[in-house]
């Protein structure tokens, strides 16, 4: 190579170089950074939510912000499957957001983390669902706005159920037989999510116990739930059940695409079931485990929480006030325009009438006769201590009885940790 | 410094001065140019590898959870806590296991298309291109490609279309850990992603080695092959080998993307980086503690890579080719 186009090389090198900077800074310049420019009192607020997988979510929670007049509300969509660790971490830096939607934990209180919001609910208190109001509450005081309540349930297919010749399973037991029979070369019987931990919490309450009892003691170590992991463990590894699917649990791609005939899932996702099965869709809780148990339903949900440690708090708990207490419009539209859920508001869950009548009445249904709320001193280093009892014998062959012994050793350490 | 006084004697007229001398001062000064080029990687360096080193060095001899500058001062016992943590030792192994694996496969794998590809008559350019390719490609992109459509549980996965074909029903490559599918999950997808990059320098070291040598074992009678290979090819490459295991078992060590992405809420198959950022970065936000394993880690590489070094001979220089 010749000097000249050495020299030639490295300036064109130069000469790209500045180009991009210079085109860095404009795309800088001109992006929209949710920031918003000078529109607002120049208070900027910023939110987490976890990425909800239904068309129009994003657009509808920016919208509702972009309304607001008194604040720059800035919205972080978090994709991915772990929100909870992306929050907490984030939580510690300064970048923290100033609100965020979560479940009621109580570790959340106890460091001081999310901000008494009792002010803000009290008037509107009885028209709260009042499980909703309890599971928020620690001493009296109300540390997060409930947006909506999740029902989680199985959706199968009738005519598969049909023609296998089978009912809609009322035991364990009778599951585990339904989902032999529904298996064939092309479509797996049940679909439970790839890791099965959604059903944890409905496997332990329909084995008649609890995650903890009145007195914040372990209530989870029972022989029936012992039976309910061996049951699971047979479950697993029958090759009935479908596993890695592309999609987890939460997406309703499963059953719609044919992969399986009955599926975990949430009452979010029964608008793309109905959309694709129309009629061909029935529901059912999650059966009993043992002969003491009883059908349950998880009533999952979201709330919004204000970060006490940020630097606008009170701009927070304004914003979280004039949302998701004085505007019932957006609520109402933010819990059945998309997914379906329930209205944690009873004034808003009587009015919504695309719950009133057919399947989603039944999911109301469910939720009302079966459901199981969240308990606040169930904290997510339990959840993930039932979750390793799950990957240890029911994924793996451990046994049930030593992975729940190792599983109270983390929850006990919690449980003295926040409660003494 | 030099070059803050030629720019102070510029300023009075820098309309005649500035053409000429800011190419003689970038010229002419070694010391500037050095600094120049250097500084914004060695600040990077400073910034991002030294002071986290020495913070996390202070850390592990705290309490800190949920902060990163804590005041609550418990000697040794994030490292008795980590020594006794059975995930932990647990991770360790996970790793020996997966290092013993992976790094003699990919040292294996990327010889093995040098050598293809450095007997290539013509689209030799092609070819070194093709499979260096995988190398641009990130961690967790392939983990997703590998986890949704390559290995995923269903009947249309691309590995269980193929088994399909000799009639084995389909496989949960992921979900069930016996047998423990994942590891061909996670070695293909690391082989893939390691070998171009590895080929590469293999193919450099071959294109040293000077043709002579294996005229003279023409001549003495050496058969090419196998013959050639094992006595030429093979003791040429030393160096280069020893660096490019050497590397395999760092990148070994620092396993942590497709393992996080692949095994998500399991409890097997974490190697140390895995279990450490759950640890430290988990619900527990447990810095002290995991400060200490990430100590303990550092020790471990360094301690791998100088006795590596030693009965390899890495850094010996010209006299151990």
């Amino acid at each position: 190579m010749s000097a000249q186009s050495s020299n030639w090389d490295r300036r064109s090198i130069f000469r790209a170089a500045a180009g991009l900077a210079a085109a860095g800074t404009l795309a800088a310049c001109g992006g929209n950074n949710g920031r918003g420019g000078s529109s607002g009192s120049g208070k900027n607020l910023v939110q987490y939510f976890h990425a909800y997988g239904e068309a129009g979510t994003e657009q509808a929670i920016k919208r509702y912000a972009k309304a607001y007049s008194k604040a720059d509300v800035t919205t972080q969509w978090i994709t991915g499957s772990n929100f909870e660790s992306k929050l907490f971490a984030s939580l510690l830096t300064d970048q923290a957001p100033d609100l965020f939607e979560f479940h009621p934990q109580i570790q959340l209180v106890k460091s001081g983390q999310v901000a008494d919001l009792t002010d803000i609910i009290e008037p509107v208190k009885d028209d709260f669902n009042q499980a909703d109001i309890k599971s928020h509450t620690v001493d009296g005081k109300i540390y997060g706005v409930r947006m909506i309540d999740d029902p989680q349930f199985f959706f199968y297919r009738k005519s598969l159920l049909e023609k296998a010749g089978i009912q809609p399973p009322t035991t364990l037991d009778e599951l585990i037989e339904a989902a032999a029979k529904l298996t064939t070369s092309k479509v797996k019987g049940l679909f439970l999510g790839n890791d099965l931990h959604a059903v944890i919490n409905p496997m332990i309450w329909s084995a008649g116990a609890d995650t903890l009892d009145d007195k914040n003691q372990i209530a989870y170590h029972t022989d029936g739930v012992v039976e309910g992991l061996k049951k699971m463990r047979k479950l697993f590894t029958s090759g009935d059940l479908l596993l890695d699917a592309p999609a987890d649990y939460w997406d309703p791609s499963a059953l719609n695409q044919g992969l399986c005939a009955i599926q975990f899932c949430g009452m979010w996702a029964m608008p793309q079931f109905q959309q694709t099965l129309g009629d061909d869709l029935g529901i059912m809780p999650f059966p009993k485990v043992t002969d003491a148990g009883k059908p349950s339903v998880y009533n999952g949900g979201w709330s919004m929480f204000v970060n006490a440690k940020g630097k606008n708090v009170e701009a927070a708990k304004e914003y979280v006030k004039w949302l998701w207490i004085d505007q019932k419009k957006y609520q109402e539209d933010w819990a059945t325009s998309y997914g379906f859920h329930i209205p944690p508001r009873t004034s808003i869950a009587q009015s919504a009438t695309k719950l009133k009548s057919g399947l989603p009445a039944e999911g109301v249904k469910l939720f009302t006769e079966y459901g199981h709320f969240d308990n606040i001193g169930w904290t997510q280093a339990m959840i993930t201590a039932t979750e390793n009892v799950f990957a240890d014998c029911v994924r793996k062959g451990g046994d049930p009885e030593a992975a729940l012994t190792k599983c109270d050793k983390t929850v006990n350490a919690e449980l003295k940790k926040l409660f003494g | 410094m030099s070059t803050t006084t030629t720019r102070g004697l510029a300023s009075p007229a820098p309309a005649e001065v500035t053409k000429p001398r800011p190419r003689r001062g970038l010229r002419g000064s070694r010391t500037f140019n050095f600094w120049l080029f250097i500084s914004p990687f060695l600040l990077g360096l400073i910034v991002f590898v030294y002071i986290p080193i020495i913070w996390s060095a202070y850390l592990s001899f705290f309490e800190a959870r949920f902060t990163v500058t804590p005041s609550d001062f418990v000697g040794l016992d994030n490292y008795r806590d980590i020594f006794s943590d059975t995930q932990f030792t647990g991770s360790l192994v996970t790793f020996t296991v997966f290092a013993a694996f992976i790094v003699p496969t990919t040292w294996a794998v990327s010889l093995g298309l040098a050598l293809l590809v450095n007997r290539l008559r013509f689209m030799r350019a092609f070819y070194r291109s093709v499979f260096f390719l995988p190398t641009a490609c990130s961690y967790v992109a392939a983990s997703l490609i590998w986890k949704m459509s390559l290995f995923n549980g269903v009947r249309f996965g691309l590995a269980n279309t193929v088994i399909g074909w000799f009639g084995v029903d389909n496989i949960a490559w992921l979900a069930n850990p016996d047998p423990p599918w994942y590891w061909l999950v996670i070695i293909t997808a690391r082989l893939w992603l390691q070998s171009g990059f590895y080929m590469i320098l293999f193919l450099a070291a071959l294109q040293n080695i000077p043709q002579e040598l294996y005229e003279a074992a023409a001549i003495d009678g050496a058969k090419p092959g196998w013959q050639t290979f094992r006595y030429i090819t093979l003791p040429q490459l030393r160096a280069t080998s020893t660096a490019v295991v050497l590397l395999l078992l760092v990148a070994a060590y620092q396993a942590f993307d497709e393992f996080f992405n692949l095994l998500s809420k399991t409890t097997w198959g974490r190697p140390p980086l895995v279990d450490l950022y759950y640890t430290a970065l988990g619900q527990d936000q447990n810095y002290g503690k995991g400060s200490a394993g990430a100590m303990v880690l550092t020790v471990l590489i360094c301690v791998v890579t100088l006795f590596q070094g030693k009965i390899m001979g890495f850094g010996r220089g010209d006299e151990s080719r």
